[in-house]
């Protein structure tokens, strides 16, 4: 592990001790006095409490009947309403089940595409030679900052026109052409850390590139593409804007659009059930936050993405 | 470091050594058609489309500048314009000033430092989610957590969403909450600030405060600019937030109009495609004008210390 992290890049040792919450060297510590650490302290879990206290409310409160969460601001765990949850998996058009389906699909055909294609680009950039490099590597920096809005127009119009719409292909294709150029970039990065040496190595005994992409670079980036992987997995089951447009019959809702449907029923929004599958939707999230944190933060230490 | 000094230094990179363009090329095939077929030919059409009347049932019909000129004076453009612009210029300074303070504060081989920082990263993660924009809705509803929270302390809250005085705030306010995200790339920049230079300081009697402003901030101009640019485009397209709390519309009475809202009604709603397409690059340009503005002010306030 520590190997492979040592390869990362200039800027991977001082993030790896922001990884691991341990600095490496103990800097200054001005604030030694015990009362003014304690009133640091109380300050911070009191910042902490007021930032997650909206959502340990939503929690608790999806355990609430009803009425309830319009009166009771508290997070102490009074009642046990599960049918919230099984009413709620039930309430819309297709069982809550079939959005989550529908988003995982979505989900995994893109970390599948981002992964395939934006490590091979990324290869490209950071080993090959090749006419126009500079002019394609400015391209692909540029389109990292393109509003999304300036191409969805035309965009749309193309898919529609192959009869696209109301399908996954135009929230997954995209993903297979490394359009999500950011990843490319956070890769270059990456292979740029990795010993030139061991390409030599291996050219010397007869590999061509495809055999070291695979067999020597691939191996080594696994850090990357793990960022990759999750931050793809995120930024997609958070997507709206695509889903919504390319998305319109209920049979293909993903968790966002089903979520959203609460607000349209006719009826008062059932705000128990509503937040129960709220939960549900962020379960997900929450898992890979827990487990990929390292590479999360590393990740937007790096290169800044969100 | 960032896309961004990558993209000041291109001029400085070599292209020596021996071309391989052919498997290159194959390597980079699927990004080729990427940026052909879903990035710069939909940009250049959303251009053409932006001179042309486009309801997509019927072939594209020329108008000329109209959809350019109408937006000259289309009273809701001007407002989702306004909208946006306060959204942004309000709301994305506090954030990167919360986070950096914090971030700050944090880096200070502090215990506890990693559960600080999971707590104030979280939302960050969450923030864009329907899910956190259906609970905002409600927290700031006429008899939500917050006037729940208020009036145990006897104060009588407002529907602060139903408001057009407060909508927008409540989505700032949103904005704000996830400041974690600069905040972990503040932490960051702070961890590559030699020790040597706070050691120094210290012999020389410099105050804490001093050290503040003399050495860790001009130090971390860099990453403060970078986190403003980064933050300033990805702002200006927020969608998901001020759809969800308004329902859709924007409103009430239009005070929560993001631009992109205003761009997806048209589009997508009315199938105005053209004048989607004009102020999709209306959009465009702002943001690169923003941008550029930024790099040009940044000679007067980025300090690079010691940059290959």
């Amino acid at each position: 592990m520590t190997k492979i992290d040592d390869m990362a890049g200039p800027s991977a040792l001082p993030t790896e001790a922001i990884v691991t919450g341990r600095p490496p060297r103990r800097r200054r510590d001005p604030f030694r006095k015990p009362l003014t650490s304690i009133v640091r302290h109380a300050l911070l879990i009191a910042m902490a409490i007021l930032m997650l206290y909206p959502i340990i409310w939503m929690v608790v409160s999806s355990l609430r009947p009803n009425d309830v969460i319009f009166r009771e601001p508290g997070i102490v765990l009074d009642s046990f309403e599960i049918s919230n949850y099984t009413d709620g998996w039930n309430a819309l058009a297709n069982p809550f089940g079939v959005y989550i389906w529908n988003s995982a699909v979505i989900v995994l055909g893109s970390i599948v595409g981002n992964l395939v294609s934006c490590s091979m680009a990324a290869y490209a950039f950071a080993r090959l030679e090749f006419t126009g490099k500079r002019i394609f590597f400015g391209l692909m920096l540029l389109s990292i900052m393109l509003p999304i809005h300036v191409i969805i127009v035309p965009q749309y119009v193309l898919f529609s026109q192959i009869g696209w719409v109301n399908t996954f292909l135009p929230l997954i294709v995209p993903k297979l052409l490394a359009t999500d150029a950011f990843f490319v970039f956070l890769m270059v990065q990456f292979i740029r850390g990795v010993p030139r040496e061991l390409d030599e190595a291996a050219r010397i005994d007869g590999a061509g590139h495809p055999r070291i992409f695979l067999q020597i670079i691939l191996p080594l980036m696994v850090p990357a593409l793990a960022t990759t992987a999750i931050f793809t997995f995120i930024w997609t089951w958070n997507d709206f804007f695509a889903q919504l447009i390319y998305l319109t019959k209920p049979d293909l809702y993903t968790v966002p659009l089903g979520l959203r449907s609460f607000e349209d029923a006719q009826s008062a929004t059932n705000y128990a059930q509503m937040f129960a599958m709220s939960v549900v939707s962020l379960i997900p999230i929450f898992l890979v936050f827990l487990f990929g944190q390292k590479f999360l933060i590393k990740g937007i230490a790096t290169t800044g993405i969100k | 470091m960032s896309a961004l000094s990558e993209l000041g230094r291109l001029k400085s990179q070599s292209a020596a050594g021996k071309k391989q363009n052919k498997v290159a090329y194959l390597f980079l095939l699927p990004w080729f058609v990427g940026l052909l077929l879903v990035t710069i030919g939909p940009m250049i059409a959303s251009f053409g489309l932006s001179f042309t009347k486009y309801n997509l049932l019927s072939p594209p019909k020329f108008t000329g500048l109209t959809n350019w000129t109408r937006m000259l004076t289309d009273e809701r453009l001007h407002k989702a314009l306004a909208v946006t612009f306060q959204y942004v210029f309000i709301s994305l300074p506090i954030q990167l000033a919360v986070a950096l303070l914090l971030a700050i504060i944090l880096d200070r081989g502090m215990r506890g430092l990693a559960f600080y920082r999971s707590a104030f990263y979280l939302p960050s993660l969450l923030g864009a989610s329907v899910a956190i924009a259906m609970l905002w809705r409600q927290l700031f509803g006429v008899d939500g957590l917050v006037n729940q929270v208020l009036a145990v302390f006897g104060i009588e809250g407002q529907g602060w969403i139903s408001s057009p005085d407060t909508a927008l705030g409540t989505l700032m306010i949103l904005n704000v909450w996830t400041f974690g995200s600069p905040m972990v790339i503040f932490l960051a920049g702070l961890r590559q600030i030699p020790t040597m230079y706070y050691e120094a300081a210290s012999v020389d009697g410099a105050s804490r405060w001093h050290q503040l402003w003399r050495i860790t901030i001009p130090l971390l101009t860099p990453i403060i600019f970078f986190n403003a640019v980064l933050q300033l485009i990805g702002t200006f397209q927020s969608f998901t937030q001020a759809y969800i709390v308004s329902g859709g519309t924007g409103g009430p009475v239009d005070s929560t109009l993001f631009y992109t809202l205003y761009l997806y009604q048209q589009g997508f709603a009315n199938l105005n495609m053209g004048y989607a397409s004009a102020m999709a690059w209306l959009l465009l340009i702002i943001v690169a004008a923003l941008t550029a503005l930024a790099f040009w002010t940044s000679k007067l306030w980025v300090f690079y210390d010691d940059q290959d």
